[in-house]
Formats: C-alpha cells, sequence, structure tokens
C-alpha cells in the first residue's frame, strides 16, 4: 500500500527529470538530455520502433548512454510527420526520421550540441532562429488537456505519470473530498461526454450514484472501442497516457459507489491494450488499484475487456451486452445504465477522453475548466483531422474554436490550391458541413444546430474533387457493414437507403426516388433502437440540405460534377488540344482510343471502361472527363 | 400402468431414485444430450405413441392375423419430436417400427381440410378396439402434472391395498407452473413427487436434485411449457391471442374436464387394458411387457 | 401510480407498466410482431412504436416500462406518423422476404400477412434491392428451416433459450446478413435441438415448420396391400377444436 506521502516523494524524486522536458537545464542528478520518441500506432507503423534501436545502439558507439536518456512516449499529435523525435532541453523537432539519420542526429546534436536543423520539422527553422514547437501553426492554437502527457511520458512507467502529478486528484478527492463533492465538481465544469452525445458527465455519476438506493455492486466502465473511421484521439490518449483512465475511473468509483471498473477496448489496438495492461499493473503494485488506496479504506479494481471490432459496440448498452459475454447488440432504454446497465446493476458509461480530463478538473477546480469553451461547451475537444488537408493529425481546441481556424491555421489548409468544399464531423452519425458554416463555433449544441454532430472528434476536410453523394454513400457502406441486424429499421432500411444512394450515382434514379430517399431518412432516425441506426441517415440528409444541386446533377442531368461516380462520366479528347502523339491509344487496356499519327483521336465511350489511364498519360491536357 | 409398476418396484427394490417420466421425447433427447447422468433414473417405459405402436403391432396385428409389415402405423401428436422418436433405436417391438408415420395436429388438420371433412355434419363414433376408450387418466396426460396424476391414481391403488374408492385427484400437481411439488403419503410411506415443464424449469430441478438440495422420488417432466397441450406440433395461435390469453391453461381445462366426464378414470380400470393385460402381457413389469412396451437410452454427444 | 394520456385521454397505471400493457387494459389494440410475452421483449421489430410527448424519436411500446419521469405524456398510439412508420417497417420487411406466400405452409395463419392486411400495406415492392438467399435446413427429422421467409423477430431464438434452455439457434452474421441460424451455421441435425418445435409455434411466418409427412398417409391409405392404423394423443383434441382452422 502506498501512502498520500509515498505519492508525494516520488514525484519530488523525478520532478528535475520532467522539469528538463519543459526546457529547464539538466541537475547533477539527471541525464543531460532526453530523447522523446514517438511510440503511437502512427510512428510505430512508420518505423519509430527501429530508430529507439537505432538511438540506443549510437548512444552506446558514442559512449553516452548514461548521459542521454531514450524514451519511447505517446503520440505527439503531427502524425503526418512520422516518425517523430524531440530532444530536450532544448525541444529540437525531428519529423520524418529516418534510422540513417541517426548517426549524425547522435554525434552532431547529442555530442556536439549541434542541432541539424536539416532534419528539423520545416516550420520551426526561421530565418531568425529555431522556434519551439508551441510557436508553430499546428500546435499555437491548441491547448491541451486530455492530451497534456502524450508526447510527454513515458506511458510505460506510472512514475513519470506521478511526476507530473499524477494520482494526485485520486489522492485529493480520497482525502478531502465527498463523493458528492466530486460529482458536484464535475457538474459544476460543465464537462460533457466526449464520446459522440455530449451528455452532461456530472449528470451522469449523479443518477448512478443516486438512483438505485440499495444497489449491492456498481460498475464504472470506459468506452475505449473508438470506430468511428479516421477517429483515433481515445487510441492515442491510451497509448500516451493511459494512467489517467485509470485514475478517472477510480475517481469515478469513488463518487458513484462502485469497487469495479471495466476497460472496452478494441481489439484491434494493440499497443493500446499492452499499455493499459501494464499501466494497470503497475497501479495494482503502487497500491493506487486494489484494496485500501492510499490507506483510506477505498477499494477498487479494472480489468480489461478486448471488443471484436463491431462498430456498435461503442453503443453503451450493446459495449455492456458484449461485457457480460453476449452478442454485442443494444437494448432498448430505460432502464438507462444509471440504474440498470451491466450485468443489471448501475453503471456509468465514459469514454476515454472525458475519462482523461477528469483528474485535472479536479486538482484545478470546476472554474479552470468551465473558463474554457462556449456557455454550454466546456473545455477542449480533441479532433482527427483527416482528408483533404496538409496537417493530418491529432488536435486539441478550446470548443468554440472555429472551424476556418481549424482547417486554415492548425491544419495548414487545402493541399493542391483546391477550394474548400465540406467539412465531415462527427463520423458516419455526424454530416457535412459545406463552407457557409466555416466561421461557426465549434461545440455540440452549434454542430447539431447545422444538421451534424460532435461525435467522437472525427473531422474530415473535403475539397472540390469530392462527390458529395459519394460522401453519403461513403459513410452509408460503413453503416450497413455495421448494423448489428437487431431491429428493422437499421438492418433493413440502411441497406436499401444505400441502394437508393447507388441507383443515384449510377444515373438510374428518378426525382421521385429522391423524395422516397428522404422519407425512408427519416423513418431510420424515427424508428431505429439505437443511436447507431438513429443518426445513420445523418450523412446523406446533411448532404441533401446543403447539397442538393449535386443530387440534381446526378438526378436530372445524369451528371457527377466532381467526376467521381464512374458510371456518370465519360472520357473525351478535345480535338484542339490533341497532338496525335498516340500515346493515349498506346496506354488504353482496352483500344478504345483510335486515331492516325499526328491528327486528333477519339474515344469509343460504348469501349471505355473509364480508368483514366489515359488522361494521365496525355502531356497536353487534351483529355477531359464530365 | 407400467410406469406405476415400475416405481413401485424402483422403491420396494432399492432401485434408482427419483424415477423420471419417459413419455416426452423431447425431454427424453435432452436428457441424453445434457444430464446423461440421470439416463438410470429415466423410466424404461416407452412413450405412449411407441407403447400403443407396439401393441397394434404385436398384439392386435396377432389377433386379426395380420403381417406386421402390412400395418402402416400413423400417430396423430401435438408434438414435432414424435416425428423423431419413431426412428430411435430400440423402438420395434414386432421387428418393424412401432409407428411409421408421425404427424402433428397441423398436418391432421390440413388432411381434414384437403379431405372435405365436415366435422359437424358427421355422426359420432367410437374409436376402433384395441385402445378404443381411454380413461380419465390416459386423457390428462396432455397437461402437465397429468402423467404424474395418473401414475399416482394406479400406485396408490395399487399401495393401499387395490380399494377401488382409492383416490382419483391429485390436485396439487395440477395447474401451469413451471415447477410444482407434492407429497402425499400412501400407505404410511411418504411419496414426495417433482412436476416440472419447460425444459429450462426442468434444468432448474434437476441441477436441484444433483446437487441434493431437493429430495424427490417420482419427477415428472414435460418439455414443452404446460405439457403437451402446448406441445410444438398444436394448431398455432397468433401471439396477438398467446400474449393475453394462457393457452396452456385454457386446453388443459379441457381435458380436465373430459376427464371428470369419464367412467373409467385409472388406467387399470380400462377394460381395453385389462383385455391387452389378460390376453397378451401377462403382468406390469412382465417379461413380455419388457420385450414389447420398455427401451433403452444412451448419451448423446451433439453439439450444444 | 404514473398519470399519462393516451391518445389525448387520462389515464393512470401502476409504475413499471409498459406502454403496450396500458393500452391494453384499457382497450387499445397495439400491434405487435416481436414480443412475446415473458420471453422476448426486445423492442426489434418496431411494429409497437408510438409517438411520446418529449421523445426526440418514435417508442416501442412493448418495452417501455412507464415511470415517475413520463408523468403527464401524451402518447399517441395511431397517429399518422406512427401508422405511416408502421406500414414502412412491414415494407421494408417484405423487401427481405421470400414472397411465394400462396405456397406457404403458414399462409393464412401469417402474422405477417395479418399485419400488412391490419396496416395497409397496398404495395408489397414498395421497397426494391437485393434479398439474402439462405440455404433451407432440412437437416433435422422434424422440422425445416427456411430464414428466406425469417423476419428475424427472434421470438424462436427466446422460445428456444427462455422456454427451454437449450439455446441452438440464434443470430448469426450482421446487418442484413443478420440469420438465425445454429452456431457456425452448422446444420441443426448436428446440434442438441432435442425437436420439442417451441420454435415452430413460435414463428409468426412460415420460416419455421414441420416436415410435412401427411402425403405418406394418403398414400399409405390408397395403398389396398396396407392396413393403416391411427392412433392420437389426447392433447390433439385440445386444440383441434379451433373451428376457425378447421374448414
Amino acid at each position: 500500500m502506498m501512502t498520500v506521502a509515498e505519492l508525494d516523494a516520488i514525484k519530488a524524486k523525478l520532478h528535475s527529470q520532467m522539469m528538463l522536458r519543459k526546457g529547464s537545464e539538466a541537475g547533477e542528478d539527471t541525464y543531460r538530455k532526453h530523447v522523446l520518441v514517438c511510440g503511437g500506432t502512427g510512428c510505430t507503423s512508420s518505423g519509430s520502433m527501429g530508430i529507439i534501436n537505432k538511438l540506443n545502439e549510437e548512444l552506446k558507439k558514442n559512449g553516452i548512454e548514461n548521459e542521454v536518456k531514450v524514451i519511447k512516449t505517446g503520440c505527439f499529435g503531427l502524425c503526418a510527420l512520422g516518425p517523430i523525435m524531440i530532444v530536450y532541453p532544448e525541444g529540437s523537432f525531428y519529423s520524418m526520421v529516418k534510422e540513417e539519420n541517426i548517426p549524425e542526429i547522435v554525434s552532431e546534436h547529442l555530442v556536439k550540441g549541434n542541432v541539424v536543423e536539416r532534419l528539423l520539422y520545416s516550420e520551426t527553422v526561421t530565418d531568425s532562429g529555431i522556434k519551439s514547437l508551441n510557436e508553430t501553426n499546428f500546435y499555437k492554437k491548441q491547448h491541451r488537456v486530455a492530451l497534456r502527457n502524450c508526447g510527454v511520458i513515458s506511458p510505460e512507467n506510472i512514475e513519470e505519470y506521478i511526476a507530473l502529478d499524477g494520482y494526485q486528484a485520486l489522492a485529493k478527492v480520497l482525502t478531502q473530498m465527498t463523493p458528492e463533492d466530486v460529482i458536484q465538481t464535475i457538474l459544476d465544469s460543465g464537462l460533457r461526454g466526449r464520446g459522440g452525445g455530449g451528455f452532461p458527465t456530472g449528470k451522469k455519476w449523479q443518477l448512478a450514484r443516486n438512483l438505485v438506493k440499495d444497489a449491492d455492486q456498481k460498475y464504472v466502465c470506459c468506452n475505449a472501442d473508438e470506430g468511428d473511421p479516421g477517429a483515433f484521439m481515445d487510441r492515442s490518449v491510451l497509448e500516451g497516457d493511459p494512467h489517467v483512465v485509470i485514475e478517472a475511473m477510480a475517481i469515478a468509483g469513488y463518487a458513484i459507489g462502485a469497487t469495479q471498473g471495466y476497460i472496452y477496448v478494441r481489439a484491434e489496438y494493440p499497443i493500446a491494450v499492452e499499455r493499459l495492461r501494464i499501466a494497470i499493473g503497475q497501479a495494482r503494485e503502487y497500491g493506487l488499484l486494489g484494496d485500501n488506496i492510499l490507506g483510506t479504506g477505498f477499494k477498487f479494481d479494472l480489468d480489461l475487456r478486448l471488443g471484436a471490432g463491431a462498430f456498435v459496440c461503442g453503443e453503451e448498452t450493446a459495449l455492456m451486452t458484449s461485457i457480460e459475454g453476449n452478442r454485442g447488440e443494444p437494448r432498448p432504454r430505460p432502464p438507462f445504465p444509471a440504474e440498470s446497465g451491466l450485468f443489471q446493476k448501475p453503471t456509468i458509461l465514459n469514454n476515454v477522453e472525458t475519462y482523461a480530463n477528469v483528474p485535472q478538473i479536479i486538482l484545478n477546480g470546476a472554474d479552470w475548466f468551465a473558463s474554457m469553451g462556449t456557455e454550454k461547451s466546456k473545455g477542449t475537444k480533441v479532433f482527427a483531422l483527416g482528408g483533404k488537408i496538409h496537417n493530418t493529425g491529432l488536435v486539441e481546441i478550446p470548443m468554440g474554436t472555429t472551424l476556418r481556424e481549424v482547417i486554415y491555421e492548425i491544419g495548414g489548409g487545402i493541399p493542391n490550391g483546391k477550394e474548400f468544399k465540406a467539412a465531415q464531423t462527427g463520423g458516419p452519425s455526424g454530416g457535412c458541413i459545406p463552407a457557409e458554416h466555416l466561421d461557426i463555433p465549434i461545440d455540440y449544441d452549434n454542430l447539431i444546430s447545422i444538421g451534424s454532430m460532435m461525435g467522437s472528434g472525427g473531422l474530415i476536410v473535403m475539397d472540390e474533387n469530392n462527390c458529395m453523394v459519394d460522401i453519403a454513400k461513403f459513410f452509408l457502406e460503413f453503416t450497413v457493414d455495421e448494423s448489428c441486424g437487431k431491429c428493422t429499421p437499421c438492418r433493413i432500411g440502411t441497406k436499401r437507403l444505400y441502394e437508393m444512394l447507388e441507383k443515384i450515382t449510377s444515373g438510374n434514379a428518378t426525382l421521385e426516388d429522391l423524395d422516397k430517399m428522404e422519407k425512408l431518412c427519416y423513418y431510420i432516425k424515427n424508428n431505429s433502437l439505437c443511436g447507431l441506426g438513429q443518426t445513420a441517415p445523418n450523412p446523406v440528409l446533411s448532404t441533401l440540405r446543403y447539397f442538393k444541386d449535386e443530387y440534381l446533377a446526378h438526378v436530372v442531368d445524369k451528371k457527377c460534377p466532381a467526376g467521381v461516380c464512374q458510371d456518370l462520366l465519360t472520357y473525351k479528347i478535345v480535338a484542339d488540344k490533341c497532338k496525335g502523339c498516340t500515346a493515349c491509344a498506346r496506354k488504353c487496356p482496352v483500344g478504345a482510343i483510335s486515331g492516325t499519327v499526328k491528327e486528333p483521336h477519339s474515344i469509343d465511350t460504348t469501349k471505355c471502361i473509364k480508368c483514366g489511364a489515359c488522361m494521365a498519360t496525355c502531356k497536353f491536357g487534351a483529355i477531359v472527363k464530365e | 400402468m407400467e410406469e406405476a409398476n415400475e416405481f413401485i418396484d424402483r422403491v420396494k427394490n432399492g432401485d434408482v431414485l427419483p424415477m423420471i417420466t419417459s413419455c416426452s421425447p423431447g425431454w427424453v433427447r435432452y436428457c441424453e444430450a445434457y444430464f446423461p447422468e440421470f439416463l438410470p433414473n429415466l423410466s424404461s417405459c416407452k412413450s405412449p405413441q411407441q407403447m400403443a405402436g407396439a401393441i397394434i403391432k404385436t398384439y392386435w396385428a396377432k389377433k386379426n392375423n395380420i403381417d406386421p409389415k402390412n400395418i402402416v402405423s400413423v400417430s396423430v401428436m401435438p408434438c414435432t419430436a414424435k416425428k423423431f422418436e419413431i426412428g430411435r433405436e430400440d423402438q420395434s417391438a414386432a421387428g418393424v417400427p412401432d409407428v411409421d408415420i408421425s404427424i402433428t395436429t397441423r398436418e391432421l388438420v390440413k388432411m381434414i381440410n384437403k379431405a372435405g371433412l365436415r366435422f359437424n355434419d358427421l355422426p359420432d363414433e367410437k374409436f376402433d378396439s384395441p385402445l378404443s376408450e381411454g380413461s380419465g387418466a390416459a386423457v390428462i396426460f396432455g397437461a402437465t402434472g397429468g402423467v404424474m396424476e395418473a401414475a399416482l391414481r394406479t400406485a396408490v391403488w395399487k399401495l393401499t391395498g387395490e380399494a377401488p374408492d382409492s383416490p382419483v385427484e391429485f390436485n396439487e400437481v395440477r395447474g401451469v407452473e413451471g415447477i410444482k411439488f407434492a407429497e402425499y403419503n400412501v400407505g404410511g410411506t411418504a411419496v414426495k413427487v417433482a412436476v416440472v415443464s419447460g425444459l429450462a424449469n426442468a434444468k432448474k430441478l434437476l441441477t436441484q436434485v444433483k446437487n441434493g438440495e431437493v429430495d424427490v422420488q417420482f419427477i415428472e417432466v414435460m418439455a414443452c411449457p404446460g405439457g403437451c397441450v402446448n406441445g410444438g406440433g398444436q394448431v398455432i395461435q397468433p401471439a396477438e391471442v398467446r400474449n393475453f390469453v394462457d393457452i396452456r391453461a385454457e386446453r388443459a381445462k379441457a381435458l380436465y374436464s373430459l376427464d371428470t366426464a369419464r367412467a373409467v378414470r385409472k388406467s387399470h380400470e380400462s377394460p381395453d387394458i385389462k383385455e391387452v393385460y389378460a390376453n397378451f402381457l401377462g403382468e406390469p413389469g412382465s417379461h413380455t411387457a419388457h420385450e414389447v412396451l420398455h427401451t433403452s437410452y444412451k448419451p448423446s454427444s451433439l453439439s450444444k | 401510480m404514473v398519470n399519462i394520456k393516451i391518445n389525448g385521454i387520462e389515464y393512470s397505471v401502476e409504475e413499471g407498466t409498459t406502454i403496450l400493457e396500458a393500452c391494453r387494459q384499457n382497450g387499445i389494440r397495439i400491434p405487435t410482431l416481436c414480443w412475446l410475452k415473458d420471453i422476448n421483449a426486445i423492442g426489434a421489430c418496431r411494429i409497437c412504436v408510438v409517438e411520446m410527448s418529449g421523445a426526440r424519436s418514435l417508442t416501442a411500446a412493448c418495452v417501455y416500462p412507464l415511470s415517475k419521469f413520463d408523468e403527464g405524456k401524451n402518447i399517441l398510439t395511431h397517429s399518422p406518423a406512427v401508422l405511416e412508420s408502421r406500414k414502412m417497417t412491414l415494407q421494408l420487411l417484405l423487401s427481405n422476404h421470400n414472397m411465394d406466400c400462396l405456397a406457404c405452409a403458414r399462409s393464412g395463419n401469417c402474422e405477417l400477412q395479418a399485419l400488412c392486411k391490419e396496416l395497409g400495406v397496398d404495395d408489397s415492392s414498395y421497397f426494391e434491392g437485393a434479398k439474402n438467399e439462405f440455404d433451407i435446413d432440412t437437416s433435422s427429422k422434424h422440422m425445416y428451416r427456411d430464414d428466406n421467409k425469417c423476419i428475424n423477430c427472434r421470438r424462436c431464438v427466446a422460445a428456444c433459450e427462455k422456454y427451454q434452455g437449450i439455446g441452438v439457434i440464434g443470430a448469426n452474421e450482421r446487418g442484413f446478413k443478420t440469420e438465425i441460424s445454429c452456431a457456425f451455421g452448422m446444420d441443426l441435425a448436428n446440434t442438441a435441438c432435442v425437436s420439442c418445435g417451441q420454435c415452430i409455434t413460435a414463428c409468426p411466418t412460415g420460416a419455421l415448420s414441420e416436415k410435412d409427412d401427411t402425403d405418406k398417409v394418403w398414400e399409405a391409405l390408397a395403398d389396398p396391400e396396407k392396413v393403416v392404423v391411427v392412433q392420437t394423443a389426447p392433447a390433439v383434441r385440445a386444440s383441434l377444436g379451433r373451428l376457425s382452422v378447421i374448414r
């Protein structure tokens, strides 16, 4: 068992070490430098484990392995530039590092102290010297609460977490606060669920504490079954800062009166699973999970449950059904989990990002948290930027930041000089936001009012080359595939809706079909059993709302304005531009192009398979699709 | 008759108890697959369908000088498991299957309609012999508790000195509850019985028996909730009806009123049964009775 | 007690009563399909949906227990939106249903058919699209399972699991491809199904049915060489009495 004093002692012991990473000069008892290498999923798949091995090898070769320490951390956020590596105390940010760069970085930078500017993230290198990472566009407007330890500490070392105030919030609630105080603090902070719906977290806890008076058991669950295509903030928290979730769940357990928790994490996140396992083991070893935590008599323990990759298991009742060992399908509510959840006991379920905010709220107070954000959406939100944008990656911004700031300032805008068309938020449950709403401050209610939703925080940017019908079809395909098949509207309705979209993109739909489709959308929304089905038509409804013209173009003119829908495209040769070089004719795999040398060629559209090979071959821009 | 006799024998000889009825083929399959440890408890008596089939192809065939091979024995059952049962091993008393075709109540309805029979216009008629006039005890087989009550009518009669006024009605074992217990003082000995219907209830009870939490000597198990009246072969009532009317209770009521109306209400008093024993089987439990009316079981290893 | 309004009229019902029960107690009939009392309250088919004030979507009446939080709410059981939704649910079910109704064992006694009639489904091919094509499981001696007629109400699953504690059938695959079948798609004959047939009597459509042996009987009856002897079980007469079944 560990006492609060022992916890503080660990924090003090590691203080100067950790200060190095805040830019302080090294003390006598510390390593001279810390090299942090991202060990998140993104950088791992681009080779960061090889970088770490090479670094250790080179440090030894240069005899400085006792002066420079290599730390594998979680995600830094700027995933597009991985593998990423940062050297403290100077904070030099190396991006897209290759193994062959390591000997140079070690001998020049780590031994001699000469930063290898050539290999730094270009934006940090300016005429007036090297900029700190926090001054770059990507990081400048970010405010890291949930991600505060990601890319800063080693997720596999509980003491580094403790050194940065880890488990201090748990100590505070156990020694200074009643469960009611804790709930009140969370209520006052205005924290809302980061998993999608945005239900007030404090309210959820309060219900679970009070609704059933004589419950013999209650449960605290964590939804780490992140399934939205493109969203990976929960994974990053688990990979970069697993203890924050454990600490927050213990706090929640204290608040509602539960002694057991479950983290439901998808098996497709092997790194997160491994780090959670290590973290739970360490927390138990340090007496921060188990009986009599910090000598206060409070008992709480955690177990992992692995999800088998069903999107619907992110729905709370399906998740609990799955933990119970049954086929992961939602069940009707009420009763709500706060009354009858896991194993029919009062249960709270919050997602990873929600939990990641809790210890900070306890330590810094509700007012601190409530000072960030908008009137009804407090704090920050992590978004996963993707699609047609320069800086793909994870960003954490205060609620109320505008979409324009996120896309153009943090995200660096649209590549190749293309024009912004829409941003998709909320994953398959969300909708597309057109340019006219670029200046809307992002929060729960604003997004809903414009037909989208926060969801878990995927943000996919689309440019003029994206067809909105095709986008709707993409998300519908996902839902059709992920529907559990329990209720009729979702099981059959989404399939029929998808087929209607196919009919449109193949040029076979009529205006009546469009009306029928809209009717079906509202039917599915109103009749489905769970949130997955109820929100499934959103991608269709929001694109119908903002991009009706594009639908009409497909239906009436049988054209795809963005040039995406194959069936509606024809490739043509512009006679004026064609030099008769025959390159295209030679490239065409089906022999659809004919013509004599030095004369304009032509395409036989009955033979053409619309592969686009001719267009890619033509040096004169003489081939167009329309 | 046979079952009551087997029970008395088991009690007297200190054989495996509790004895469990074997008339429900769904239950027998269940026992073989899920509770093989209870197979020694299962009564070795064939089910009524198989007993009747066996008597027809042995005694009746001989009496009427018909080659059993030329008999097509058809049963009309409230049950789909009977279709399975006719193909079981050790169910061919005359060297040919005791029963050749088993159809459900629903199939009978189809046949009646196809044959253009107008039931209300048909004159009343008796069943042919043998087994023309079922006793009241036979009629109530169709409801949960009925087999137990029928066996009790005969067993109590036998154990209490074969008095003609031995008790007829055993109300404690009637009703649609899934698990029922009763205790009777039979000639100075306490006989404890249990009646279950619905295999989920059977599972519950057998687990309790296994754990020594329940002590009974005789158990009736019917696979279908409420017994055969609610069998899987019965006319289908839509949910609209089932959700608001207890069809188990309604159908059982019909059987119990038929029982009350019968002159003969105990198996051993049935003239047909008496005749078969007198002319063919001899005593209940005799060698011939065993050859014709009893069977055997073995554990099954199908996927659960 | 909870005070609610059903179609504008005030009623007081016990807390915990479902909307469906509350309506039934007061003489209002809500159609159902997947709901089977005591064993299957899963809110899956969505036939029993009602409009409830304050709810963001329609509510399945069979699984919604009224509580103090519902005090004063108005429930519309047959509003145009409700009727339209119920009809569309049926049309969706039909769009993935084997429509060989005339030759179906349950023709005339099919709950799906009855509901279509009740809710005025006048266009059985309103939704077009792909249909599942499943193999019919004829492996066991007593019944066949034709998932092409299955509407995924799961009443059979509940009967097998809850009445019988057996559970040899359940949902496999997911979404549109969901199929009620045995584990790993094995044949029913290879499972420890006990042939009780409770799934058949629970099935609202012709997806589950006994194997019809009546032709064998007709054949035997017509064969001059054979003597046909018939025995009948006592319970048969208890359900046969339903004259509406026998013409």
